[in-house]
């Protein structure tokens, strides 16, 4: 129809007639509404109720929770599940994601059961590797029958074999989210930059590091954002699995929420989540975008 | 390598490239299916024959003794209604509200985009525990505590960070210059948005889709705290998990792998299409 509009989309660099409100507040605006009633106040309140008793301004509560002799192995646990599990998980997820591109025989069969775990609900995942780990569970029966001494490896004396189960459950059920989110990042990326890299010769791994992965960013910083989030979430599969043998942080907070009925301590608890998880997400956002911006270097 | 007339070498490091690779393929696949094997046979087997130790490996007696106990139990049929009705109502609420935010967040640059992202990264990292009291109380105030509709609203306030983000980088990975070209062919930026971008972006707007439909499969703390009698099926296992024996627990667990393992196939068309169709 007419030709005038073609002036505003090359956005920043030419001044849009201002005569209405930016479509950008039409589209964000409704999220930010929803999310404020939803989400903001209740913080609000929780973080009220953390530095909050009948009297005023306290941090009572916080120094029963730094006392709670559960609190300091809770907080070890779940950063020592995080520094091990997402290196870990993104390697397999990007390397089972490289593996699907090379269109191996049944890829989708492949695809599909490697999908399975994503629709898995943690509690899910932790019963049944609670089926695999107890100690009569099939694990031992498996070593029983190739004539090998088992192990209870969700004693609770046992902490290093507790955090290994842990920790290829969550591995076995959290991976498949960072598959997902690189095979449709992946899918972003036309083949021939990849093709083009290796009619110019590069290696695979010259490929991977110099194409594939920089152009992968927004998905991985996503992913990244994302899966370290939920993993500092991480609740249900070490109930499942140890119960209160192995203490992360969010189970503390429910323990202290449900089980001693304290929601003031778990308020303070659910801070510190918060506050260490807001600190990570800034990190990635500052440390993967610095980068990707403003072309090479 | 020139000189050498014909070098078989490369062909022949090429088909063992392929072994490897088949090969890899298929131990991951053992790796994610053999637990899921496990389960069922754990909720497959009678109470007696899971008292056994050496458990057998192999299916002997299959007996659905178990999981009839647990699928008798009350509430489990009412729970998976409630489940589904929820996953869907999050699903379309948070596709409804999200896609656009996304689609603003990865084209627009506008001020207050920085705290915008920030904010959604809060949001995203609250703890449901905390979030779910004081909203249990407001939702007693406004008479929606214990419907499926406050724990719909709940999970679209937990997805939409995700879903948002999600879709602002599909959309970030449809190339800037074709939406530029139907606009210069006379599109409004609605239609460019419809008929060139959407079709684009669509497997990727599906992905996080089925993630916002996962996460509210899964979610078991806030649906539990924020019901009583419409509890969604995890909230309801957890629950009734509390004081059940290991047959009953395997059962459970069995029970919740199966409505994914449905969901992943009935989505399966639709992920291998995403698959399938390159964006290009």
């Amino acid at each position: 129809m007419s030709v005038q509009t073609t002036a505003v989309p090359t956005g920043t660099t030419v001044r849009p007639r201002q005569r209405r409100v930016p479509p950008a507040v039409w589209l964000i605006g409704p999220s930010v509404i929803f999310m404020t009633l939803l989400l903001g106040w209740p913080v609000v309140e929780g973080i009220l109720q953390a530095f909050q008793n009948d009297q005023g301004f306290t941090l009572d509560f916080v120094v029963r929770m730094v006392q709670d002799p559960y609190f300091w192995p809770a907080v070890r646990n779940t950063l020592l599940l995080i520094v091990v599990m997402i290196p870990l998980q993104f390697a397999f997820a990007i390397g089972m994601a490289l593996l699907l591109r090379t269109n191996p025989r049944l890829h989708k069969a492949h695809f599909f059961v490697w999908a399975i775990p994503l629709a898995l609900s943690d509690l899910a995942a932790g019963l049944v590797w609670l089926a695999i780990f107890n100690d009569r569970g099939y694990l031992n029966s498996a070593l029983a029958w190739l004539g090998l001494q088992g192990n209870s490896w969700l004693a609770y004396d046992n902490q290093t074999t507790m955090f290994m189960c842990v920790l290829i459950a969550e591995l076995w059920r959290a991976t498949s989210l960072v598959l997902v989110i690189v095979v449709a990042g992946l899918q972003g990326i036309p083949k021939d930059y990849d093709e083009a890299a290796q009619v110019f010769g590069a290696t695979f791994w010259q490929r991977l590091r110099h194409v594939t992965l920089p152009l992968l960013k927004p998905s991985l910083q996503v992913a990244l954002i994302l899966r370290t989030i939920l993993a500092f979430q991480t609740f249900a599969v070490a109930q499942a699995l140890t119960g209160q043998n192995f203490p992360l942080v969010v189970g503390e907070t429910y323990r202290w929420y449900t089980g001693l009925q304290n929601p003031n301590v778990a308020a303070a608890l659910a801070l510190v989540i918060l506050v260490v998880s807001m600190l990570t997400s800034i990190f990635y956002l500052r440390a993967l975008r610095d980068k990707s911006q403003g072309g090479k270097r | 390598m020139n000189d050498v007339a014909v070098d078989t070498a490369p062909l022949r490091r090429q088909k063992r490239n392929r072994v490897w690779l088949q090969a890899s393929c298929i131990a991951v696949s053992l790796f994610m299916l053999i637990p899921i094997y496990l389960i069922s046979l754990a909720a497959l087997s009678t109470r007696e024959s899971l008292n056994e130790f050496p458990l057998s490996l192999l299916p002997s007696n299959v007996s659905f003794e178990t999981l009839n106990g647990f699928l008798g139990s009350t509430g489990i049929f009412g729970a998976l209604g409630n489940s589904l009705i929820v996953g869907l109502g999050t699903l379309l609420l948070s596709a409804l509200i999200g896609v656009p935010a996304g689609y603003a967040l990865a084209r627009f640059a506008f001020p207050g985009k920085e705290p915008y992202q920030l904010f959604l990264l809060f949001t995203r990292a609250l703890p449901i525990v905390v979030l779910s009291v004081p909203l249990a109380r407001l939702f007693l105030t406004v008479d929606i505590y214990d419907t499926t509709y406050g724990v719909i609203l709940l999970h679209t306030a937990l997805a939409l960070p995700t879903t948002i983000l999600i879709s602002a980088s599909v959309f970030l990975s449809v190339p800037i210059d074709v939406e530029e070209a139907a606009r210069v062919f006379g599109c409004s930026p609605y239609g460019a948005f419809m008929k060139v971008v959407m079709p684009m972006a669509l497997p990727g707007i599906a992905a996080a889709s089925i993630f916002t439909f996962v996460m509210s499969w899964n979610e078991v703390l806030g649906a539990s705290i924020l019901t009583l009698d419409h509890r969604t099926l995890p909230a309801q296992v957890l629950t009734s998990l509390a004081d059940s024996p290991l047959a009953y627990r395997f059962a459970g667990g069995f029970a919740l792998v199966i409505p994914s393992i449905i969901f992943i196939a009935l989505m399966r068309r639709y992920l291998t299409n995403m698959w399938g169709s390159t964006i290009r």
